[in-house]
């Protein structure tokens, strides 16, 4: 609090490991707009975070309705943690509708500060509450606060030129100067954020100015809030550090790729949300030599991608479930053609259209079997969303050693909830060495490097390699059309090998806690922050448990049976109806159990942790 | 077929001094920029034959297309490498492994994307794109749309036979309404499209057609095509004599084709006919048949011009057929664009004009940071 007037202390200051707050308002509210500020100011603070936006699918719901709900949940602590929070400690309602959708996530005890301006009969009437909650009793156990935001932000802004309409959509602002002020932050963040934002239009940057002020001096001022709380900076190890959405994450490591290949990267895509995000960024890459074409459909999409990776450039593809089902084809052709070729699945909630901006992981054996005939395609997974960027470098390093597409595993939580990032070194990050072959002599098109089983990749312009390659079966070696059948078996192998032999350059896998135990929670994917959570807690409870996560899907690792076998019994939570759990069963002939919810949301850490002691109670003579 | 034959057999590997891994052959000088090729050791056609046996039936009208294109790679005076042929599924398909380039034999309908990507990342290659009309018009219809109306310079060739000869004769989108096929033995019900309205409508920067059989305009169209900066679409009538024999042969036949057909030529009246004495009129918003003489004077009649900015003219002439009208063959359209690798490259440098060349460590710790000590 260096830049601002001294603060006016509470009565009361008190120290808090981890706060969660969840915004909720109308989409047209500014919500997320409202929780990344808060992230960032956070997140620059020191603390650590983990966020969870929850917005609808439709742009404008029609305003004040229950499906038109936008909601940002954040957590900020002074440990380490990995989820955006179970639930709220506080939640700011500014509308019925908000308090209708996510009062139920809030605990007995909890916040509960709400813009009183919007409870009028017609708003109650749209969130269907038969009586006005403020009123009727119904909020006893909770903390209410009932301020009425729009009118005191109205007051605020009085004499600038506005319209009344626009005055109420810095109401948001209004709010968020009331969290900052009740945690104790700094607005220096968000002050210089409108400046830059809104910099070429003055009165809206000083109306954004104001109503932020507003709030945090309501908060100050009046003494409704007897305390506020203190939430110190996390030990996050050294380095500089920034907060970062998986989605942002996965472009950073894409570009980074490229750089540390020497080649150009060339990004089709399709529109689709979430994994739109990707496009967005890339296409302001474009100094660092990123080529990105909006396709005219899912399939030119990856077909532009293969066809520049014909030509020695990186292709790369992003979409979602639906989009990967339209590409499917193609994928086929990469994996036939052996080309290296990155495809991103950032998977949300289906099947067909599904819950677009909702959260699920239930896109693995689409991707690990989702095309005609046996189709082997690597699978990697970033588990965070910091961890988006070095799982964009992996799967390039393995695109290019293996001269093979890759897919890529995102998910919407991953995609769009943020985190701090330590920024690497780009100077520390190993270079992706790249060949194309170029020895006419020599030059056979599916001749294979004995070690890594990867065709030569010999891009058009070479001379005297000139040749074909296509979707129809190839001759070993000469890569001629071949129907011979001896000659299919032996291809259908060595595609098979190809890829399983990355097994042998892939990191093993780790098991977090005791060596050997009576539980092994096994997770894949956005899953990790609330496995990770559980588990702590759970050998804080004196459990002998330990927590493994896959990065590598296809091929596991190369030491997966022998981590499952050291534990009594498996636990596998999946934000899908048990997609891993098959393959794990199949594979290693073990008696995994599922925990499976498909909500659209991500694990609460209760839920896993609740799983796992029923598992472990129910064992005889394990336990505590 | 022999003569395809026999050039197979004489040259089952690359021609000697074709490249020896270290920067090829002395006088295979690379392109430098996108467009204009420099030039290069005199090719011949028996350079771009590949050494795989063509596998099509025999008689097909595949055959002269293939060796039209044979014959008129070596005008355009880029390298063998530096040409890629890219197709689709179907008989037509099959082209590129016979030709002595890189080649790529893609899935059904889907030659122009990969021929984007693969433009749009290496703008020194001359790429082809080898299709057919259900490749083209069915399953890949929106794929030559957005190429056209995009201006990749890509050069697409589509073998129009009106029949699905691969599978074995089914109706295609340009099989003629009411068409007995094994997939309608009642007849197609669905009306046919025109290959190059379609090619219009999407903005394609050159259109034209030409016919299998019709070896000397056919090479005549195909080194002009190639030769267009941008997309080029050219329909080939193509024979198939095994599921739709015969399907142009009332206006393509030796006998009739200088009565039935329209020869266009860039600044010239339309005139047609064994005696050159008929032509083509506007009779309002319609074009008319009209003999000469008696009145009717060369001076009446349409002057073709393909560089016409507006596509009225060509619209029209997509739309005529015999026999109401003789078949225009030839450039219907050709107009300049800029192409879509030029514009996308034109953006990359602003981009780094603006920003300068991109500063990777700069972009990872760009936005609000914090040091963590």
């Amino acid at each position: 609090m260096t830049t601002e007037t001294a603060r006016t202390e509470p009565a009361q200051v008190q120290e808090l490991d981890r706060v969660t707050i969840r915004f909720a308002g109308d989409s047209g509210d500014g919500m997320q707009l409202t929780g990344n500020q808060f992230t960032r100011t956070a997140a620059v603070f020191g603390n650590d975070i983990s966020t969870l936006p929850d917005f609808p699918a439709e742009i404008r719901a029609p305003a004040g309705s229950l499906p038109g709900v936008s909601g940002f949940q954040l957590s900020f602590s002074s440990g380490d943690i990995h989820t955006p929070g179970d639930q709220p400690d506080v939640l700011v309602a500014m509308n019925p509708a908000a308090l209708k959708t996510n009062l139920g996530d809030l605990p007995p005890g909890g916040a509960l500060i709400v813009n009183s301006d919007a409870f009028s009969q017609q708003n109650l009437n749209k969130a269907a509450y038969a009586s006005n909650p403020l009123t009727d009793g119904s909020l006893k156990q909770y903390n209410v606060f009932e301020i009425p935001i729009s009118t005191l932000n109205a007051r605020a802004l009085e004499d600038l030129e506005m319209t009344s309409k626009q005055v109420d959509l810095t109401k948001n602002f209004f709010a968020l100067g009331i969290m900052f002020w009740l945690y104790e932050r700094s607005m220096e963040p968000t002050l210089r954020w409108i400046d830059g934002k809104f910099g070429a239009r003055p009165v809206i940057a000083e109306a954004n100015r104001r109503a932020l002020k507003a709030g945090y001096a309501f908060g100050e001022t009046t003494e409704i809030f007897h305390t506020t709380y203190r939430v110190a900076a996390a030990h996050l190890s050294p380095g500089t550090y920034r907060n970062i959405t998986g989605n942002e994450a996965t472009a950073l490591g894409f570009v980074t790729a490229a750089r540390l290949a020497g080649r150009d990267l060339f990004y089709g895509s399709y529109p689709i949300t979430p994994a739109s995000d990707i496009l967005h960024q890339l296409s302001g890459y474009k100094n660092f030599g990123v080529k990105t074409f909006q396709a005219e459909d899912e399939i030119s999409a990856i077909g532009a991608a293969i066809g520049a990776s014909y030509g020695g450039a990186m292709g790369l593809t992003a979409s979602s479930g639906p989009g990967i089902a339209l590409k499917t084809e193609a994928l086929g052709l990469a994996v036939m053609v052996e080309l290296p070729l990155v495809v991103v699945d950032v998977q949300r909630a289906g099947p067909s259209t599904g819950m677009p901006t909702k959260t699920e992981q239930a896109d693995l054996l689409q991707v690990m079997f989702g095309r005609n005939s046996d189709s082997p395609v690597p699978i990697v997974a970033p588990a965070t969303p910091a961890e988006c960027f070095d799982y964009a470098v992996e799967a390039w390093r393995i695109a290019l050693k293996y001269v093979t597409p890759v897919v890529y595993l995102s998910d919407a939580f991953l995609a769009t909830g943020a985190e701090p990032w330590r920024v690497p070194d780009v100077a520390d990050l190993p270079a992706i060495a790249v060949e194309n072959y170029t020895d006419a002599a020599t030059f056979h098109p599916y001749d294979r490097d004995p070690e890594t089983l990867a065709r030569p990749w010999a891009v058009p312009g070479t001379p005297g390699l000139e040749h074909r390659i296509g979707g129809l079966e190839k001759q070993d070696i000469t890569g001629n059309v071949s129907y011979d059948p001896d000659n299919h078996h032996r291809m259908q192998a060595l595609r098979a090998q190809k890829v399983a032999g990355i097994a042998n350059d892939i990191p093993p896998l780790q098991a977090l806690g005791p060596e050997r135990g009576d539980l092994l929670v096994l997770g894949w994917g956005s899953t990790y922050g609330a496995i990770r959570s559980a588990v702590e807690r759970l050998q804080a409870e004196g459990w002998s448990v330990a927590h493994a996560h896959l990065r590598h899907l296809n091929p596991f690792p190369l030491n997966t049976g022998e981590i499952l076998a050291r534990y009594r019994q498996v636990l596998i939570p999946e934000v899908n109806l048990g997609q891993l759990l098959m393959l794990i069963r199949a594979r290693y002939l073990i008696d995994a159990k599922g925990l499976n919810r498909v909500r659209g949301k991500p694990f609460r850490i209760s839920e896993i942790h609740e799983s796992a002691v029923e598992i472990l109670s129910s064992k005889r003579g394990t336990g505590r | 077929m022999t003569d395809e034959q026999a050039a197979e057999n004489g040259l089952k590997s690359p021609p000697a001094g074709a490249g020896n891994g270290a920067g090829g052959p002395a006088a295979t000088e690379s392109t430098g920029a996108a467009g204009t090729p420099l030039p290069t050791v005199p090719l011949s056609r028996k350079d771009f034959v590949s050494d795989q046996e063509v596998r099509w039936c025999p008689g097909c009208g595949d055959y002269s297309i293939l060796a039209q294109t044979q014959k008129t790679m070596p005008d355009f005076g880029y390298p063998r490498e530096k040409i890629v042929f890219i197709s689709g599924i179907g008989c037509s398909g099959r082209l590129p492994y016979y030709m002595n380039t890189y080649g790529f034999h893609t899935i059904h309908g889907r030659a122009p994307t990969l021929a984007t990507g693969l433009k749009g990342a290496r703008p020194d290659l001359m790429v082809w794109v080898i299709t057919g009309d259900g490749d083209a018009l069915s399953i890949g219809g929106n794929h030559v749309l957005h190429s056209m109306r995009r201006n990749v310079d890509i050069k697409l060739v589509m073998f129009n036979n009106r029949i699905y000869g691969l599978t074995k004769g089914q109706a295609s989108p340009t099989s003629e309404i009411g068409k007995k096929t094994k997939s309608t033995p009642q007849g197609t019900i669905d009306t046919p499209i025109s290959p190059l309205s379609v090619a219009l409508a999407a903005e394609a920067t050159f259109v034209a057609r030409s016919v299998d059989t019709h070896t000397e305009h056919l090479q005549q169209t195909f080194n002009r095509a190639g030769r267009h900066h941008g997309s080029a679409f050219l329909e080939v009538l193509q024979n198939c004599n095994i599921f739709n024999d015969g399907a142009f042969r009332d206006f393509t036949d030796r006998e009739v084709r200088e009565d039935r057909m329209l020869m266009l030529e860039h600044g010239k009246p339309m005139i047609f006919g064994k005696d050159r004495d008929r032509g083509i009129r506007l009779n309002g918003l319609h074009p008319e048949v009209v003999q000469l003489g008696n009145g009717v004077t060369e001076e009446q009649l349409l002057v073709h011009d393909e560089e016409a900015e507006d596509p009225y003219l060509a619209f029209m002439l997509s739309r005529m057929w015999y026999p109401e009208f003789p078949v225009p063959v030839g450039v219907l359209r050709r107009v300049q664009r800029a192409t879509h690798h030029e514009l996308l490259e034109g953006q990359i440098a602003d981009a780094v004009s603006k920003n300068g060349e991109g500063d990777l460590q700069k972009l990872l710790v760009s936005g609000e940071t914090w040091v963590v000590d």
